[in-house]
């Protein structure tokens, strides 16, 4: 394999990887708080299109990226309604959400499909960005770096700041923590938020950078792959990181078979391999029986604050 | 906080029944308000898309044949919910199921009898239930949560489709269309009245309907699945097998999924052809939750989604709204059960009306 092969093969990986490591970094965050939201996809359609759109307005990448993290941050404040004060069953909740999420963009988004926006590149000069080998490091959307940044961020967060363990209390022991004076469902509803926004920022990464050009449903599935790479990471940010990649690598499996010509297998198969690796890795990791161990205690049980 | 929820000492029957009605109501107005907002006549989108299909005695033959695989797929569905059991995977298990159906009737292209269409059924329902023993062998073996897995699945079997349509199964005299051959006289479900698109699954729906009542009601089986989602330990403790819950479960799921995959092809498509995943296994979700995971409920429940579908699409030819108009009612119900569920578990009291007791 030619070097100049192998680093557009890290380049595509780079790019697949990081709208799901993004999501599934929020999803993390709600999940340590207690709260299992499966409306990743939704969130993350309705932050594309809103980037997408504000983006084909304004002609600002980064004006699109605040439209779609506030776009995503309201869709999942119905998720946070419904299921913290209306204490609604989490799993229809966030498939509702899901639909909802779809349903949305492909309404607001029927007069853009086709259209297309300037991709989010590099803001590095051309001679680092587009150069054959640094290009590795300087090559990328801001967004990328951005993912690099979240991943040591929350993995600080969680691991040594006060606010931090508090999230992890209430996700680890919802009545103990309330108990000594957290505000449960406070916490919860911030927890929510958050990976609401970040499902925004990977949307707008789809919208923005790895397609850049409207077409309904550009998601494809990639959200639910976000909630299992959670599972993958037993819930650790830096195991997370590593799998995002892995996954990365194994959902741009077809583009490389065919950029080198190889036709072993039928493209169908190879895009199905993604959700069939999934499926292996999490029976392997369960098999290992690390899921149990680490899944946080209250994860998807609803709380009601008895004063 | 000026109002205050009361936990109630038993779930209320009337708002039990009440509040998918009243989900519906909200629905509409919300709806009507959104659509407006974004530039379309609201009000008038949600005549369309509620009441003219009801209206229209026309549209009734179509509002049977939509209903018909929501209420097939919703009934399995439902035993699952109830039993804690999560199955979002029935897209999969209805692409599968039709998938083997399909197998059979291409295996029988040039054979005649009475014995095809049943076979057919057969092994459609067969390959619904045998697509969703992998999330049921993860779960209960390993202990994957079988949310992720059997929604994977859903993923693979449709690349499957597309696989076996533009390969193996392509139609020989089909021009080159990604299709299937057409179904023989044998394989094709036959209509039930004449002059209409209603075959022999719209019947057969409502009456698997009514065997799911009687056999929840009236049997130890249903009484399991109950007593598994409700009270899990109390289940251990009376000796069921929570593991064979989630078997049983997921075979009766996966299939009347299948069977209603099957019944889909031979019914109304005729042949097998890669647009055939039309959502209605996810659809099936918010119908077994309208329906409140009871089966005279799902009948129910089934038919508003299918006025959601057929109406959708006379909006989308009287006023131009997109299909995606229909999904995001259709997300609406759900979202709006949900929130008025809390009725049915809480009393909603102002603060003034308990100011003496709980202070």
């Amino acid at each position: 394999m030619s070097p100049e092969i192998l680093i557009a093969i890290i380049m595509t990986v780079i790019g697949a990887s990081t709208p799901i490591l993004i999501a599934a970094l929020g999803e993390l965050v709600v999940e340590k708080s207690g709260v299992l939201n499966l409306g990743i996809e939704g969130m993350m359609l309705v932050g594309a299109i809103a980037a997408f759109a504000v983006t084909l307005t304004t002609g600002s990448h980064w004006l699109g990226v605040i439209a779609g993290i506030v776009a995503a941050m309201a869709a999942s404040m119905i998720f946070a309604v419904l299921t913290l004060s209306l204490m609604s069953n989490q799993v229809a909740t966030g498939l509702a959400l899901t639909i909802f999420g779809i349903g949305l963009s492909s309404l607001i988004g029927e007069g853009y499909v086709g259209k297309t926006v300037p991709v989010f590149g590099s803001f590095f000069p051309a001679g680092l960005a587009e150069h054959p080998v640094l290009k590795l490091i300087f090559g990328h959307s801001p967004l990328v770096y951005v993912s690099v940044a979240l991943t040591i961020a929350i993995a600080w967060f969680l691991k040594h700041s006060r606010a931090g363990l508090i999230l992890r209390a209430v996700g680890e022991s919802d009545h103990a923590a309330h108990s000594i004076g957290y505000p449960v469902i406070r916490v919860r509803y911030m927890a929510v938020a958050f990976g609401g926004a970040l499902a925004g920022v990977a949307g707008a990464y789809f919208s923005l950078v790895l397609v850049p050009l409207w077409t309904e449903g550009l998601t494809a599935g990639r959200g639910w792959i976000a909630l299992a790479l959670v599972v993958f990471s037993s819930w650790k940010p830096w195991r997370l990181f590593l799998g995002a990649y892995l996954f990365g690598l194994v959902m741009t499996m077809e583009l490389h078979f065919k950029a080198a010509g190889v036709t072993l297998v039928a493209s169908e198969f190879l895009a199905a391999l993604p959700y069939l690796a999934t499926i292996a890795v999490l029976a392997i990791i369960s098999w290992r029986g690390q899921e149990k161990v680490n899944a946080p205690a209250c994860l998807g049980k609803p709380f009601r604050e008895t004063t | 906080m000026p109002l205050r929820l009361e936990a109630r000492p038993q779930y209320s029957r009337p708002m039990l029944y009440a509040t998918p009605v009243l989900a519906v109501v909200l629905t509409i107005i919300t709806g009507a308000i959104l659509f407006s907002a974004i530039g379309y006549n609201g009000p008038g989108a949600m005549y369309e898309i509620f009441f003219k299909p009801i209206l229209d005695s026309y549209r009734w033959q179509d509002l049977g044949v939509k209903a018909a695989p929501l209420i097939i797929i919703a009934i399995g569905l439902a035993a699952g919910f109830r039993a804690n059991v999560w199955n979002i995977g029935a897209e999969g298990q209805y692409v599968f199921g039709a998938l083997a159906g399909t197998g059979v009737a291409l295996a029988t292209y040039e054979m005649t009898g009475w014995w095809i269409l049943p076979l057919m059924c057969i092994v459609g329902a067969i390959g619904g239930a045998a697509y969703a023993v992998i999330p049921a062998f993860l779960r209960t073996r390993l202990g994957v949560n079988e949310i992720l897995t059997s929604l994977m699945l859903t993923y693979a079997a449709i690349q499957l489709l597309f696989y076996l349509m533009n390969g193996p199964w392509k139609d020989p005299e089909g021009f080159g269309f990604p299709q299937s051959r057409t179904f023989t006289d044998y394989q094709i479900l036959p209509t039930v009245i004449d002059g209409t698109v209603v075959h022999l699954g719209v019947p057969l729906a409502f009456l698997i309907a009514i065997a799911a009542w009687i056999v929840l009601s009236r049997t130890l089986f249903g009484y399991q699945i109950s007593v598994v989602g409700l009270a899990p330990a109390a289940a251990r403790h009376g000796g069921f097998d929570a593991n064979r819950t989630v078997w049983h479960c997921f075979l009766i799921s996966g299939a009347l999924a299948g069977l209603a995959g099957i019944f889909e092809a031979s019914g109304a498509f005729n042949q097998m052809v890669p647009q055939f995943p039309t959502n209605y296994g996810f659809t099936a979700i918010i119908v077994a939750f309208l329906g409140r995971l009871h089966p005279i409920g799902i009948i129910l429940a089934g038919l508003i989604l299918a006025v959601s579908y057929v109406g959708g699409e006379g909006a989308q030819t009287s006023m131009g709204l997109p299909a995606a108009g229909a999904w995001i009612v259709q997300a609406m119900m759900l979202f709006y059960l949900l929130a008025v569920d809390i009725l049915v578990r809480y009393r909603i009291k102002f603060k003034s009306q308990i100011a003496g007791g709980a202070a």
